[in-house]
Formats: C-alpha cells, sequence, structure tokens
C-alpha cells in the first residue's frame, strides 16, 4: 500500500512528491519519512514540490510535514493544491502555491517534450479566487491574484486585489483592483454601483442619484483617471 | 477521522445538535431598537395560542427587557445567570405566563453582562429543554460579540428583524454574513415597521428594495402599528389585541413557522392610476 500513498519523482526544478487525497494523514507522514530514509542522503538539498490533491491540509500538518522534510535537507518551495485550505495553510507558511491543474514544473517534462515546437494550445492563464456567494458587509476578500465574485458585494463588504476584480452580481461595496500598484487591473461588475472604487493608486465613487437600469461595465485607468464603460469584447 | 463512523445525514455540521424535539429559534438583528424583544415576545404568545408549547430565553444580560414586555417583571426569583452557575435547576428559573399556561420565560441576569454565558451553555440549556417544548425562541442582544454568539449558538433557525430603512438593512446583511459563518443558513427575514403610505411614496424602503440588498426570503411584514409601544408599555404583548395589524402580522408569522402557508401582506404600490401614469414618465 505504500506505493499508493506517496509517490516521488524527478522534475525540472526539483523533486516533485504527490501524496494520496485519501489515506489517513499520519499514515502517509509515516510513509514519506520510511521513502525518504530508504534512500539515505539521495534526495539532500532538494527542492521539493508537494501535491496535496484535494485533502484539506491544516497550517499545522504542513508545517509538520515541512519540518520533517528541513530535518532531511530537503526544502518545501511549492504546495500542489485544489483545496483552499491547504493553499491558505502553505500562505501563511510562507511556501508558494499553485492549483493542481497548473503544475510548472511538470508540463514541460511530460507533454511539451514529446510535441516539440508545437503551438502550445494551452492558453497561460493567471491565478485567482473563486468566491461562489455574496460577499456581505464587514467580510472582506484580499487575494494577490485576481478575483471573480459569483455573487454580489454589498454596502461595508471590501475586495482588494493585486490583479482584477470580476463580480457577477451587484458591486455595492467597497473594491480595489491592481492593489500593488498595477493600472491595468480592471473592476467588472453586472451592477456597477460601488461605495469606493480603486484601480492602483486612483479612487473615484459611484455618481449620486438613482440608476436607470443596471447593465453589465467594466472601470478601467485611461488618461490618469478611472472611467466606467459598457463592458464588451 | 475514524473510518468506523457512520457519516452524518446531510452533511450537518454538528451531529450534536437536532435532538428529537422543539425548534430553537433566535431572533436577532445587529442594530439595536428595531423590534428583537417586541418580536420574540409577539411571536411566543402567538405560537402559545396555537396550542405550542413554548419557551422564551433573553439572553441581553445586563440590558433585560423581554420580561418587561411579557409583564413578567414582578414574577422574576432566578435568572439565566443563576442556571448557568448552578444556584438553582432550569426549571426553578422558568416564570410561567399569566395567560397561556404552556409559555415560559427565562429572564436574563441584570446585574451581570454577557460574558456570564457561554455558546456552549446556551447548547446545553436548549438541548435539555427541547424534549419538553414545540419552540425555543431565544431574544438576542444588539451588536455583533458574545452576546450575538451566545444567542446564535444553539439555533436551529434563526430570524432577522430589520426596519426599512438603511442603517438597519446594512447591520442585518453584517448579520446574515455571520450567520452563514456559523453555518446556520441565511435565515428569514421579519421586516419591522413599514409604513405603507411612506412605501407608497418611494420616502421608504420597500419590502422588494430590502430582498435585493439582502437576499434572503422574507417570513413577515409587520406594519407600523400604534397600539404595539403601550402594549409593550403594559406587558401586555399587542398580538393580545385581536384588532391591531401589528398583531395580526405577528399571528402570521408564527403560523408561517408552523408550516401554514400564508401569503405575506401586500404592499401597495401602484397607488391610484394618475399616480401610475406619473411614475412611468418619472422612471420609477
Amino acid at each position: 500500500m505504500q506505493e499508493d500513498t506517496v509517490a516521488i519523482k524527478g522534475i525540472k526544478d526539483g523533486l516533485l512528491i504527490t501524496l494520496s487525497s485519501t489515506a489517513e494523514w499520519p499514515t502517509i507522514t509515516g510513509d514519506l519519512a520510511a521513502r525518504i530514509d530508504e534512500q539515505g542522503a539521495f534526495f539532500q538539498g532538494a527542492t521539493v514540490t508537494v501535491e496535496f490533491g484535494e485533502r484539506p491540509v491544516s497550517k499545522h500538518e504542513l508545517s509538520s510535514l515541512k519540518a520533517l522534510l528541513d530535518r532531511r535537507g530537503m526544502t518545501l518551495s511549492v504546495v500542489l493544491s485544489d483545496s483552499a485550505t491547504t493553499l491558505n495553510a502553505a500562505d501563511a507558511l510562507d511556501v508558494r502555491t499553485s492549483t493542481a491543474a497548473y503544475t510548472p514544473g511538470r508540463t514541460p517534462n511530460e507533454t511539451l517534450a514529446k510535441t516539440p515546437d508545437a503551438i502550445n494550445p494551452e492558453e497561460e492563464g493567471t491565478e485567482g479566487v473563486l468566491i461562489r456567494r455574496t460577499v456581505r458587509n464587514g467580510r472582506t476578500v484580499h487575494s494577490q491574484g485576481h478575483v471573480v465574485i459569483l455573487g454580489d458585494v454589498n454596502p461595508g463588504a471590501e475586495v482588494v486585489a493585486g490583479g482584477d476584480v470580476i463580480v457577477w452580481g451587484k458591486l455595492r461595496g467597497n473594491v480595489h483592483a491592481g492593489a500593488n500598484g498595477d493600472e491595468t487591473a480592471v473592476v467588472c461588475a453586472l451592477d456597477m454601483t460601488p461605495t469606493q472604487l480603486r484601480i492602483a493608486s486612483y479612487i473615484t465613487t459611484s455618481p449620486p442619484g438613482k440608476r436607470r437600469r443596471a447593465k453589465p461595465e467594466m472601470a478601467v485607468v485611461r488618461d490618469h483617471q478611472i472611467i466606467v464603460e459598457a463592458w464588451k469584447e | 477521522m475514524g473510518q468506523t463512523s457512520q457519516p452524518v445525514p446531510g452533511g450537518r455540521p454538528n451531529p450534536v445538535r437536532r435532538i428529537s424535539g422543539g425548534r430553537v429559534i433566535t431572533v436577532t438583528s445587529g442594530k439595536g431598537g428595531v423590534g428583537k424583544t417586541t418580536t420574540t415576545a409577539n411571536l411566543g404568545i402567538a405560537l402559545a395560542r396555537l396550542d405550542k408549547k413554548v419557551v422564551l430565553i433573553d439572553t441581553d444580560i445586563g440590558l433585560r427587557n423581554l420580561d418587561v414586555v411579557m409583564g413578567l417583571e414582578n414574577r422574576i426569583v432566578y435568572d439565566l445567570v443563576d442556571v448557568v452557575e448552578g444556584r438553582c435547576k432550569l426549571r426553578q428559573a422558568m416564570i410561567k405566563h399569566k395567560q397561556f399556561p404552556e409559555l415560559y420565560l427565562i429572564p436574563a441576569a441584570q446585574t451581570r453582562d454577557k460574558t456570564a454565558v457561554s455558546p456552549a451553555d446556551m447548547v446545553q440549556i436548549c438541548n435539555a429543554l427541547r424534549p419538553e417544548f414545540d419552540y425555543i425562541l431565544i431574544d438576542s442582544p444588539a451588536g455583533i460579540e458574545r452576546g450575538f454568539r451566545n444567542a446564535i449558538a444553539p439555533a436551529d433557525e434563526v430570524l432577522i428583524v430589520t426596519n426599512p430603512e438603511v442603517s438597519a438593512v446594512r447591520d442585518a446583511d453584517r448579520i446574515i454574513g455571520l450567520i452563514e459563518a456559523e453555518n446556520k443558513g441565511p435565515g428569514k427575514l421579519i421586516l419591522n415597521r413599514l409604513k405603507n403610505d411612506m412605501v407608497r411614496r418611494g420616502e421608504m424602503l420597500s419590502p422588494a428594495d430590502v430582498t435585493d440588498i439582502l437576499a434572503i426570503s422574507i417570513i413577515g411584514i409587520v406594519p407600523e402599528d400604534e397600539t404595539v409601544v403601550p402594549a409593550s408599555n403594559n406587558g401586555i404583548p399587542v398580538t393580545l389585541n385581536e384588532s391591531s395589524k401589528a398583531g395580526v402580522a405577528f399571528r402570521n408569522i408564527a403560523r408561517r413557522l408552523n408550516g401554514e402557508n400564508i401569503p405575506l401582506m401586500q404592499v401597495e404600490t401602484s397607488g391610484n392610476l394618475f399616480q401610475r401614469i406619473a411614475r412611468i414618465f418619472s422612471g420609477g
């Protein structure tokens, strides 16, 4: 059963360790330690990418795994996971993260190597978070990447993103896109009436008075000011 | 993570809850003064009138009011904190209503503060009451601190009281977010003190305006009614007044809680023909 819980293989920038997303956590850590120790000092100094799949891993569990690798002279550098809990834990421990679908270390070796010079049909894409509910008064969403919200952003809620903010609903709270200074960031909403809208260091408010009819709009920075225009391609 | 444990039906987060017996319903609002206590008192009486066994719990420790509105202030011997701290049995703190023998009140303590009770205490008390009662109604204090968490901890369902004004709706939105975070569902809304003529003139938020922001279902609309205040002052909740419009609204909410399908009060927004035409041209 050991083979199933832990898989170790070499990738471009070090080791990829894939852990079973179903087995008990203590079993996995035990198996992992055993597998590494079997190899003696072979893995020492390796940079490790760990793939957790859908398993939610707590900060405590992740930090113990990191310590386990540290003790064997290995460095946990990237966490691949489909679980928000795991990604948050990795964030808290300052470990780089990625979703499992997007594995930068593995793709070049496994797929692209077989189709040299082929035009990569895969869109590069960038990272983001998806919030599938209404963000209510007093709640906040912070992300270094993009933020997509399937729901409303109510007055008193706050959304801050390093990249773009897309609201599939009514945007009525505070929103800040390009929070790290990216003036090309945009804010899109089906109904754009934010309390306050910021892009990079620019700031604006919604014009007072009632709107006639909600329509999808996009806010961008142009000529050093934020303008809001109808949302089209 | 024991693999032998049975999966919890419906993925309920806390399998300890929902022991057979009564429903625990918390009445809350965030903002103060919107009518939580009035609502709790009236729903308690309205449910008792439907021959239900009901116990009301006031969790507003330090600022208790429910006993006054229920007209039971002078009968208090023991209170919620006495129960929690073991100075009396639960039964001893339960005050029987003068008119309905199956309606009880557990009053809050007046000389302590919210920290005298913990959320776990509330869960334990409600679980002890469930087998004996059909409904356990909890009157929450204003705010989002400890008192609110005490009130929400044992809840199966949450009723959010709000008024048709922007500040109250904002606070209700905040509260709904916190309730969702506690996995207590979005809750249901009671829109209190609605003035029909002001809504018609566009001077007050309509039920549609409120649900547009809050996006949860309304279980009752209570019209502004001048008989409510004197009724509360006299300790005879307005539900007992057959001719009161607010009383009718509270009785309807009780019946909806009880599973009856009663249409909501319609707000007459259309006005006369001339007003309607004027509104079309003004884009309203």
